[in-house]
């Protein structure tokens, strides 16, 4: 956990500084800048069906998925970003606790 | 104070009050991952960008080995280093101060200062230090109130916590999906990362899923 932690800190303010120090140039190449444009999309989306589809190593379909969809819906219908994560909770946890 | 040092005022504090508020998730979804409370407030005091820190604890609680985690925490960070490009020619500060303008480059500091161009330089200057110190000070504290609140509520699914990181993930994603192109390479991500489930260790789906990235990328659109 402390070197998760550590090693996150350490990196991601690397980065941070790395980007005040270089020259414009070095980052100004068009096909790396249209890939890390495109890896949070990548990443973000990874990480909601890890999250809430994966259990260990298996695609599941539990209480999580029903929260997920619940979000999905608030979402499509502009609802903001606290509604959305306080609707996925509240039907997991139903879901949750009538199984 | 200027009518211009009021408007840069009013769109950076509105920013950095709502985005610090979301910290109330991070803290929750960082416990339920299994952190205490003091290294959750420390993610947020010491990493401080925050899709990075969904990732790394979001990949613990999936299960996933050390080395996942801070790697998908890193690839998450890259854009800040693309933030730290634009923003250095504008605050041109030097030492100390540009060690603390590196730490609060982040997206929505280096987003409120580009929106206040029309404004000017100086504009864009206060627009970044308000947000950025404004974000740091409400995540900061939202953080270790989410904290404090998951630890109190014990089993993380009991109350709905293990749905709702992933709903914070797909309410982070879900402005970003402004093109078909775009809303495509998240549709193929997902797929992809199911896809993969079985065949790798926990955690390394997220990881590899950059090469959908990368594929998507390559080609001049």
């Amino acid at each position: 956990m402390w070197i998760v932690l550590g090693a996150t800190s350490a990196l991601c303010f690397a980065l941070k500084l790395l980007g005040h120090l270089v020259p414009e140039r070095w980052l100004s190449n068009p096909r790396l800048q249209r890939i890390n444009a495109l890896i949070p999309i990548a990443l973000l989306s990874a990480l909601v069906v890890a999250q809430g589809l994966v259990l260990k190593t298996h695609v599941v379909i539990d209480h999580r998925a029903a929260g997920l969809a619940v979000a999905l819906g608030l979402l499509i219908a502009k609802a903001p970003f606290p509604l959305v994560v306080a609707g996925a909770a509240i039907t997991s946890a139903l879901i949750y606790h009538v199984h | 104070m200027s009518d211009l040092t009021r408007a840069t005022l009013r769109d950076s504090l509105s920013v950095a009050v709502t985005v610090g508020a979301y910290g109330v998730a991070f803290g929750a979804a960082s416990v339920a991952a299994g952190f205490s409370v003091l290294q959750s407030c420390l993610f947020s005091l010491l990493t401080f960008t925050g899709a990075s820190q969904f990732a790394a604890v979001g990949v613990v609680a999936s299960g996933g080995a050390a080395a996942s985690a801070v790697a998908a925490a890193a690839l998450l960070g890259t854009r800040n280093t693309l933030y730290g490009i634009q923003m250095a020619p504008v605050l041109h500060v030097e030492g100390l101060r540009r060690m603390v303008a590196a730490h609060v480059t982040i997206d929505e500091s280096t987003g409120v200062s580009l929106s206040q161009a029309p404004r000017g330089t100086k504009a864009m200057r206060e627009g970044f230090w308000i947000t950025g110190l404004g974000v740091f000070l409400f995540w900061n504290l939202f953080t270790f109130a989410g904290a404090l609140g998951a630890n109190a509520l014990g089993n993380p699914a009991s109350w709905g916590l293990d749905a709702a990181v992933p709903a914070a993930f797909l309410g982070l994603l879900w402005p970003r999906l402004t093109s078909n192109v775009l809303r495509l390479v998240a549709m193929a991500s997902m797929f992809f990362a199911l896809g993969v489930t079985p065949l790798m260790r926990a955690g390394l789906p997220i990881i590899a899923t950059t090469v959908v990235a990368v594929i998507a990328g390559w080609r001049r659109r």
